[in-house]
């Protein structure tokens, strides 16, 4: 359970949306978080905090298969991204690299900037003015699991020399 | 206990979990099959397993190939395949296939019979959805995918909803698997089964080949899907049996399973499609392709470098002469099709008609050797891409067409259907 900003975008952010190109000779996590979404929203590195959200609407993380699009959400310190749908490429990086990620029809309706509560593991986003409940698909144990540990590599390293 | 109706995309990544049942949308933990990297992809792959220091789960699940840019073309390509190749030694990997033995990936592994139908599949490499074609859940992912896969034996799927392609109809001369895909992607565009499953049936996939079958699922992710797929027949089975080296297992979609859509194609009347750049969702009939002039003629891949391309691309090309200003490269899938193409005569067909014929390889299908293009250039090709400098220089052209057209329209020098020639 975690409890942040919502920091919203529309559709289709594309992966030069979320990382310019022009960074992507470095792939120093911390040196690209200060870039994160730059392109959409300049001022969204510097007021972004720990725990905060991204809301977007549907196809978030079309584009190039870069793994430094979902490294440089989850160096910004972003707890999860919620949006309406996120292209198959970013979907598995993101997981891969343990950022989570959520699915919620009703994405775009969570207020600008509100503060939300999420539970992963139910899959609920709880706007905390209001009351109001949305639902996305729960993250399963194993893919938390992956999560938590950072990623899948350091996932599959700590599970093999159990 | 009430039954789940299911497609068969879902019953085998059902199977693989455990599970009764899954539903499209949810994430599950798979078992796999097969693992496959090539001289790309693999040597990733290799750097981030090694962080993990763990033995490779079952050495003969993982199938490592260097096709891409074999019998390598300079040293950064040799020592990316030396990479592979050491690891592959250090871990005793039977199926290590060296330059020689070797053939394009998605031509190879059917063919050896490493993969059939039940299987799961992963490899990094997009067209590894091309093994549908056997009744197999395939599907291309990253090399930190496969990396983590090569030590767990399994990795995660998020489950994808299935669209139905059901074609009727009676097909006409010169037009087979090539056409039907790329009618079909011509028809939902490049996004148009994106991260879906594509099921191709009806009477018409019953009586396509399995060379023509394999063609039709190598593209589906040309349509954005993860995954094409042809349930298991009799054809299949006469296909794997004596091939396969485990046991297989034979799935089918239930009548009443849930599809996201379904599409049904009258094929009686389709042209031969050529796909002009540089999408292949950007589909003609053969005949409304004008008067397209080409400088090269690409007849392989692992879209159509198998014996039925081989000998209807030897068909239209028997006693005719390669126009003047093209260069045909024929290239076969593998070295067992090279070796049957020369003992049908095959090869001395396309010697004589002013063709080049090569040694297996990916080469030009990704601009990478063995006929890379110049400004300006055009080529037809029997490949799945024609991005922007697909083939070679970014101004130059691809049109992507059976190999039947491609035949043809290496004896013509433009773009024409076998009609045009003989
Ligand atoms: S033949 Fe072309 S599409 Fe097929 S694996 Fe090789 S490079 Fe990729």
């Amino acid at each position: 359970m975690s409890e942040g900003t919502a920091f919203k975008f529309g559709e289709n952010v594309d992966t030069d949306l979320i990382i310019p190109a022009r960074y992507l000779n470095t792939s120093d996590p911390e040196e690209l978080a200060r870039h994160c979404m730059e392109d959409a929203d300049p001022t969204f590195a510097s007021r972004v905090k720990p725990g905060d959200f991204i809301v977007a609407g549907a196809n978030f993380g079309c584009g190039s298969s870069r793994e430094h699009a979902p490294v440089a959400i989850k160096a910004s310190g972003v707890a999860c991204v919620i949006a309406k749908s996120f292209a198959r490429i970013f979907y598995r990086n993101a997981f891969n690299i343990g950022l989570p990620i959520l699915e919620c029809p009703e994405a775009e309706e969570i207020p600008l900037e509100g503060r939300i509560r999420v539970d992963l593991q139910e899959g609920v986003i709880r706007v905390v003015d209001t009351g109001k409940v949305y639902r996305a698909r729960p993250i399963p144990p194993f893919m938390q699991e992956i999560i938590g540990a950072g990623g899948l590599i350091p996932y599959v390293a700590a599970r093999v020399k159990k | 206990m009430q039954r789940v109706p299911q497609t068969i995309t879902e019953k085998i990544l059902a199977a693989h979990a455990g599970r009764e049942y899954v539903e499209p949308g949810e994430l599950i933990s798979a078992r796999v099959d097969v693992l496959l990297g090539n001289d790309i992809t693999a040597p990733l792959a290799i750097r981030e397993f090694e962080r993990i220091g763990v033995p490779v789960f079952d050495p003969a699940a993982v199938v490592l190939i260097p096709d891409h840019f074999t019998p390598n073309k300079d040293i950064k390509s040799a020592e990316q395949a030396k990479i592979m190749r050491d690891f592959a030694r250090r871990h005793d990997l039977p199926n290590y296939y060296e330059v020689g033995r070797m053939g394009i990936e998605h031509c190879l592994l059917p063919e050896q019979g490493l993969v059939g139908p039940g299987d799961v599949i992963i490899g990094a490499d997009s067209h590894t959805c091309t093994y549908g074609a056997l009744g197999a859940f395939a599907t291309g992912v990253g090399s930190t995918d496969l990396a983590a896969a090569m030590a767990l034996g399994e990795t995660w799927f998020k489950v994808p909803e299935s669209l139905k392609f059901v074609y009727t109809g009676k097909l006409g001369p010169w037009v087979g698997g090539k056409d039907l895909i790329l009618h079909t992607i011509g028809e939902i565009g490049v996004e148009g089964a994106l991260y879906c499953a594509m099921e191709f049936c009806g009477p018409v996939i019953e009586n396509l080949s399995l060379d023509g079958r394999l063609t039709m699922c190598n593209m589906a992710v040309e349509a954005g899907a993860k995954n094409g797929i042809i349930a298991p027949d009799e054809k299949t089975e006469s296909y794997v049996r004596g091939r396969a080296r485990r046991p297989y297992q034979l799935f089918a979609s239930d009548p009443d399973a849930g599809y996201k859509k379904v599409y049904e194609y009258d094929v009686t009347g389709l042209e031969p499609c050529v796909a002009f750049p540089h999408s292949p969702d950007n589909v003609r009939p053969v005949s409304k392709a004008g008067n397209i002039k080409i400088d090269q003629v690409v007849i392989g891949s692992c879209t159509n470098g198998r014996m039925d391309d081989l000998r209807l691309a030897a068909q239209v090309l028997s006693g005719e002469k390669v126009h003047a200003d093209v260069r045909l490269i024929v290239i076969p899938g593998t070295q067992e099709i090279y070796l049957q193409a020369l003992k049908e005569g095959l090869v001395e067909t396309f010697l004589a008609a002013g063709a080049v014929f090569s040694t297996p390889t990916c080469g030009p299908c990704l601009g990478g050797h063995m006929g890379v293009l110049a400004k300006g250039e055009r080529a037809v090709a029997t490949t799945n891409r024609n991005f922007v400098g697909r083939m070679g220089h970014p101004d130059s052209e691809v049109y992507l067409a059976n190999p039947a057209v491609a035949a043809a329209s290496a004896i013509a020098g433009r773009i024409t259907s076998p009609e045009g020639v003989r």
